[in-house]
Order: C-alpha cells, then structure tokens, then sequence
C-alpha cells in the first residue's frame, strides 16, 4: 500500500481530544503516522500528491453498537457482506452484532463460525455478542467465561430482556467475577405485554395495545439496585422515555453504569407511526415528542453515553403485514451518521459530543482500540461532507433489507469516504 | 319502491374506514340515505336493483353473526352479488397474509370488500392494495363505523336529534371499537359523551378525544339521555382486568336502581352479542320501553345499505 496524505481537514478525534484544522497521513501499513495541524503542504514532502479535503471532516470510524445481522439463519434479510457494504457507506468500520440469530449464538461452537464468517465475509469489524442466557429463554446462564476467551464481546439477549431478578443478579456476580460488559434491553414483560407502540392517545386512537415508559424505567430501576451491590460492567442498551433519562442522570452519581439510544428515538415520536407504519414498529417504541426532547437533551449533557443504530433488516414480507403482525424494527446503519448530524445542524448537540457517543465512547465501553485516530492504529475513519444535502430512498439503500424508518427524508451530511485499516472501501 | 338519490350531494371518502375520516355532512348524508331504507325494509318487498351488477365480498376473520348477517342481507337487497368468506379457517391458516388474500380476491374485480378483523389497521392495509371500494366492519378495538352510524340512526329515530344530548358509554372501553367510532361520531354531532369503565378498562387519555371519564357508573348515568352499554370482550381479555364478573355487575352492571340516575325516558342501547347478567341486567335488555336494542339491528341493515350504495356510487 502507498502512503497517503490528506490536508486541509476538519478533524475530530474525541478520544484524543483534537478538534483542528489539519491533515492526516497514512502509512504503508495501513496504520495511522501522522494526524492534526501539524499535516500540511509546508511539511510535507513535495513530490507526495496530497488529496486537499477542502474542509470535509474527518472522524473516526464509526462504532456501533447496537446491530442485527441476518447470519446465522436469516440470511434473506442481511448477511455480513451486505451489512458491510451498508455499514462503510454511512461511515460504520466496527459493529457489534447481536445474538438473536437462528441458532443463537449462546455456545462456543457457534462462535467459531461466526469468527470465520465475520472475517471471510466482511470488510469491517465485527465484534460478536453472545446472549445471556441460553437460547435467550432467559433461565439458564452461558458460560461467559469461555465465550468471551473465544472473542464474544459483550453478552446481552438482544431484543429480550432478564426478567427473573434472580437470574439477573447472578448474572452481574458472574459478570464482575469474569471481567465481562452486560448489556440489557430494558423492558418489562408483563407490563409490556402484547404490546406495540407507547401508551397514550397515539395508541387509543389506533386501538393498538402499548408499552407503557414505566415498563422500562421498572426494569433499570431494578438493574442499577442490583448493581449497587454487584459493581459489574453493566450497560442499559436502549432508553425510550424522559423519566428513564432522569433516572440514569440521578443514579449516575452513585453507581458506575452506561446507557445508549437509538437514533430512531432520538429522532422521530410516536406520530411518526402516522396511518400503521409498520416501519416504524420499533423496540423501544418511539415515545412522545417530550420524551424524544428529554433524550435529545440527556445525549447534550452526557448522561447518555452512546448512540446506536438499532440496525434491524427485516424483508418486505415480514413488513407488509398488520401493525400486530409486523415485524419489529427498522434498517438503519447507513443513514447513523447523517440522521446524527440533524442534531447537530439544528442546534441541539454540539458535533465533537456527538462523534463521541459515535466513536470513542462505545469504544471505551466495549474495551476495544477502535473508535479513535490514535497513532499507530488501524486508520479506520470516514470522510464526511458536513453539508452535502440528500434523500433517503428505499431504492438506493445498500442494506439487504429496505425497512427504514426515515424514507424520504432530507438530511444533510454525507460520507463521501470510508477506509478500515487505511484501505479506501467506500468512495461516493 | 323507488329510492330517491340525492346527486347534489358526494362523500368525501372512497372507503368507509373510520368515522374519524369523515365529515359532519358525510355522516349526516348516510344517516338520511338511511331512512328511505327503513321504510323498504319494512314493506312486502324489500328488493331493490341499485347494485344490480356489482360484486360484494364479505371478508370475515372473527366470527360474527348479525354484522355479517346484516351486511349480507343489505347487500343482496340492493341486487348486489353477495359472496360470504368466513377466513377463520382457510387460508390463512395455510399461512397466507392477509395482502395475498387481497390480492387474489382483486383478480376476481370485486367491486365492494367488506372486511372485518381482529387486527387494528387491516382495513386501511387493504383497502392501499386493492381497487375496489372497501368499507370497515370491525378492524381491532379501532373502528367498527357502521355500527356507530346505527347507532346514530337509532337516536336520531327516537330522540329527533343528537345534537345537545347526553350519552353514556359504559364498559370495555379499552377493547371496544365500537366505543371509538361513538365517540368520534356523537362528539362530532355534538352530544355530550360520558365513559364509564373501571380504570383497568379505560385506554389512555382517552379523555382527549372530548369525553368526560368516570369510574363511578351512577355518577356517570346523571342526567343521560342514552345508556350505551358495551360487551365485556373476555375473549381479548389477555390478564386479570377484573377479578370476577359478579363483582363488575355489582359495580359496572346495568341494573334499575343504577339506571334511576339517568333521565326517566333515557334509552338503553347494546351493540350485541349481550352477557345478561354480567353488563345488564336480563330485564332491562328487554324492556320494551327502555331498550332499543331490538330498533339497532333493525336501523343496522338500512345503515348498511345506504352505505353499501353511497360509496358504491
């Protein structure tokens, strides 16, 4: 590989703190040399051909952290390769793939698979989560241990939650004893039961049973007093509602956890659902527009620490059903970055904050050396045109699946470029 | 008997699948449609040939006995060519959606789908895939519209107006759609309209829609002029919303010292199939001077046909 140079960019690099004007070079391992305001034409040599950036931003590439991908078993919705080629053209070079597969990836041999798979196939990072419990059936615990030797990540059941409270506290004693990262989808069964949109007028209006926000805020509740005793690497997936962002903001001072979001709730209410969208069918279900606020507001102030894509492909079949029937949730990696930067264009979040729940926080959480443009790494990192207009169009997504849940929507913001380990994978 | 048409007037919707599509001046042209129909109804022969010609399909998955009965009868009164599918044990068991249902049907040019479901929303997801006119009996607990229009007719029959009424709506709210489409319905005709349920039976701010709440069912029946009560749906009953039926009766059953609170003349109504015994009381539905409940399902085949007929046309 050749060395290459770039100038004239907008760098952020939370992890290191830089936010400058500057350029980027790349040596011929593919591993960072060279980064800031110190890259440029004056201290470069003269018969290198820099690539001038003209003021697109550089960031690292993007980890996220929340990410269904159809193998094993599902095939036919999204497989490494097609989640690849989707997760580069929105800036995405590490994923965090979760295990409700078919099988489910709760034993080691299913692991040895997947490892293989992930690296023949695709281009990106793929970091495994196994689940939980076994057959995410939530009574019986994996064996953590072994799993994460083998190279699983984190453990969560994905789209289920630990409903037995026991259950859940020797999972934290097991956890703190191996060192492993939890992460949970906070919902209560019983008071979530059959349901499918968040409660109030939006669902007595549709006549569609409802989530209540106190499903969730129970479940965290109970999580984070567990914790207290337990000091285990525990992480809350997804929060949905204002009063759970409260919550966390509180429990914060006296206990050592984490939480995400999906960009879908950060971006969009339950009036979005409009006439039975079945696309916007999601787990957490979008909430009210005060509760997207809260979350907006939550993510400013650092109480949430990362942003997700809750990236679920799911066929036109599964979809083109009844709101009760349909599958729930949206494809979403590609469009991460971009629908993030609405955000910043609109005046709520500042950028570097919201790179950072982007990159370097997720990459702190999950204990991994990605996320960041530190020298001597992997110089996975995206080109972004800040400003550069487009519309989201079922046609033109690259994912297997065509289930977003912002189809037609202008954004503003767009990879123009994506490189893992300093080769170019994406180009505009 | 000839049946006047009044050209002049047009509905604002191609489907009937809701009340909330609907305008004030729609409801009241159906309403009015209507009445010539009561009268056909009730004479030697009740055979008409305005939807000579048309085909109408009766798209039933949940069991039902008088709305499909109903919109039978008021299909083939019209002239129509009435086919009756009872969905609960074909094809989709055989795992077909409920889209390639539509679909297969609209290769046969149907020219009216009357769909009911168990399901909130499956009307509206027909009625984007296929050609033909497609009017709602009963989707979920949102909407059953026809019902709501005859109940209407059934007031207005006896009381000469809706307007400035005070209507009770009693039981499981959360469940009903039958308590939905009265509710847009009467509001918009400007009754006043009061919901009575036990808080574990009333949906979320429902109170939004321009009703007032009460979990008290006296307080509730003062000074109504129409008792509406609903069936308790215990087969959408998925846990424990009450603990037995004897005590809701006690509580939420529509018995005479319950029904003193409303006015002397007020009407009782029930959409039917009736729980005698657990919602009202078996003397009360049949009280000849208090319950209309008979007049519903007669009004409920004259809806049905001037429906049949305005959105056919």
């Amino acid at each position: 590989m050749k060395k290459q140079y770039f100038i004239n960019a907008s760098i952020i690099d939370p992890h290191n703190s830089i936010n400058e004007n500057g350029g980027l070079i790349i040596g011929e391992d593919g591993k960072i040399e060279a980064i800031g305001k110190k890259v440029n034409t004056n201290n470069l040599p003269t018969r290198e051909k820099p690539t001038d950036l003209k003021g697109r931003y550089i960031f690292p590439g993007i980890v996220d952290m929340r990410v269904f991908v159809g193998e094993p078993g599902y095939e036919y919705k999204e497989n490494f390769r097609t989640l690849s080629n989707a997760a580069l053209s929105g800036g995405v070079t590490s994923v965090v793939t979760m295990p409700n597969t078919d099988p489910i990836i709760d034993n080691v041999s299913i692991v040895d698979f997947l490892k293989r798979r992930g690296r023949d196939k695709s281009k990106i990072n793929i970091f495994p989560c196994a689940s939980l419990t076994q057959n995410t059936d939530g009574t019986n615990m994996t064996e953590f241990g072994l799993l994460a030797k083998k190279g699983i990540i984190a453990f969560t059941d994905g789209v289920k939650t630990i409903q037995n409270t026991r259950l859940m506290s020797r999972i934290m004693n097991s956890a703190k004893d191996l060192g492993c990262l939890i992460m949970q989808h906070a919902e209560d069964y019983d008071l979530a039961k059959n349901g499918m949109i968040n409660s109030g007028i939006i669902a007595t209006k549709l006549g569609l049973s409802s989530i209540p926000d106190i499903a969730e805020r129970i479940i965290i509740e109970r999580d984070l007093t567990l914790l207290e005793k337990t000091k285990c690497r525990y992480h809350i997936s997804q929060l949905s509602a204002g009063k759970s962002v409260d919550i966390i903001k509180e429990r914060k001072q006296n206990v050592k956890f984490t939480c995400g979001v999906s960009i879908n709730n950060l971006s969009l209410n339950e009036n979005d659902i409009g006439d039975f969208r079945t696309f916007l069918k999601l787990s957490p279900p979008l909430r009210r527009e005060e509760d997207r606020e809260a979350l907006v507001q939550g993510l400013k102030d650092k109480t949430i620490d990362v942003i997700v894509s809750d990236h679920k492909p799911e066929d036109e079949e599964s979809k083109r059903l009844t709101f009760a029937q349909a599958a729930t949730g949206a494809s979403g990696i590609e469009t991460l970055l971009s629908l993030s930067l609405e955000l910043f264009h609109n005046g709520s979040v500042k950028l570097e904050t919201i790179i950072q729940a982007l990159t370097s926080n997720p990459a702190k959480i999950l204990n991994i050396n990605k996320g960041n443009l530190s020298i001597g790494n992997d110089a996975d990192f995206c080109i972004v045109d800040i400003n550069k207009p487009w519309i989201v169009k079922k046609e033109n997504l690259i994912s297997k699946s065509k289930n977003t849940s912002i189809e037609d929507k202008k954004l503003q913001g767009k990879v123009t470029n994506t490189f893992v380990k300093g080769i170019e994978l994406f180009k505009i | 008997m000839a049946i006047k048409t009044n050209k002049a007037i047009k509905i604002s919707q191609k489907h009937l699948l809701g009340i909330q599509d609907l305008s004030v001046n729609d409801i009241n042209y159906i309403l009015d449609e209507s009445e010539a129909f009561i009268k056909l109804n009730q004479s030697k022969n009740k055979k008409i040939d305005v939807l000579r010609g048309k085909t109408q399909i009766n798209l039933f998955f949940e069991p039902s006995t008088r709305t499909q009965s109903s919109f039978e009868l008021a299909g083939k009164r019209l002239g129509a060519d009435v086919m009756s599918m009872n969905m609960g044990n074909s094809a989709i068991k055989k795992g077909e959606t409920l889209i390639d249902t539509a679909m297969t049907l609209n290769a046969m040019h149907p020219d009216i789908i009357v769909i009911r479901h168990q399901d909130s929303g499956a009307c509206n997801l027909l009625s984007q895939k296929v050609n033909c006119v497609v009017l709602n009996a009963g989707d979920g607990r949102r909407e059953h519209p026809t019902q709501a229009l005859l109940d209407a007719l059934t007031i207005r029959n006896r009381k000469k107006k809706i307007q400035g009424l005070k209507i009770a709506i009693c039981g499981d709210i959360l469940h009903s759609r039958v308590a939905r489409s009265n509710i847009y319905l009467l509001t918009m005709l400007g009754a006043e309209v009061n919901i009575v349920a036990p808080s574990n039976l009333m949906p979320k701010e429902i109170e939004k829609f321009g009703v007032n709440t009460f979990t008290n069912m006296k307080k509730g029946l003062e000074d109504c002029d129409i008792v509406m009560m609903l069936r308790l749906q215990n087969e959408r009953m998925t846990s424990s919303y009450l603990s037995s039926n004897r005590e809701y009766y006690e509580y939420y059953g529509l018995t005479p010292d319950k029904l003193d609170h409303a006015k002397s003349d007020a009407l009782i109504m029930h959409p039917g199939p009736m729980n005698r015994g657990i919602e009202i009381d078996t003397r009360l539905a049949d009280d000849i001077n208090k319950s209309v409940i008979k007049e519903q399902v007669e009004l409920g085949v004259a809806v049905r046909m001037a429906c049949l007929k305005i959105f056919c046309e």
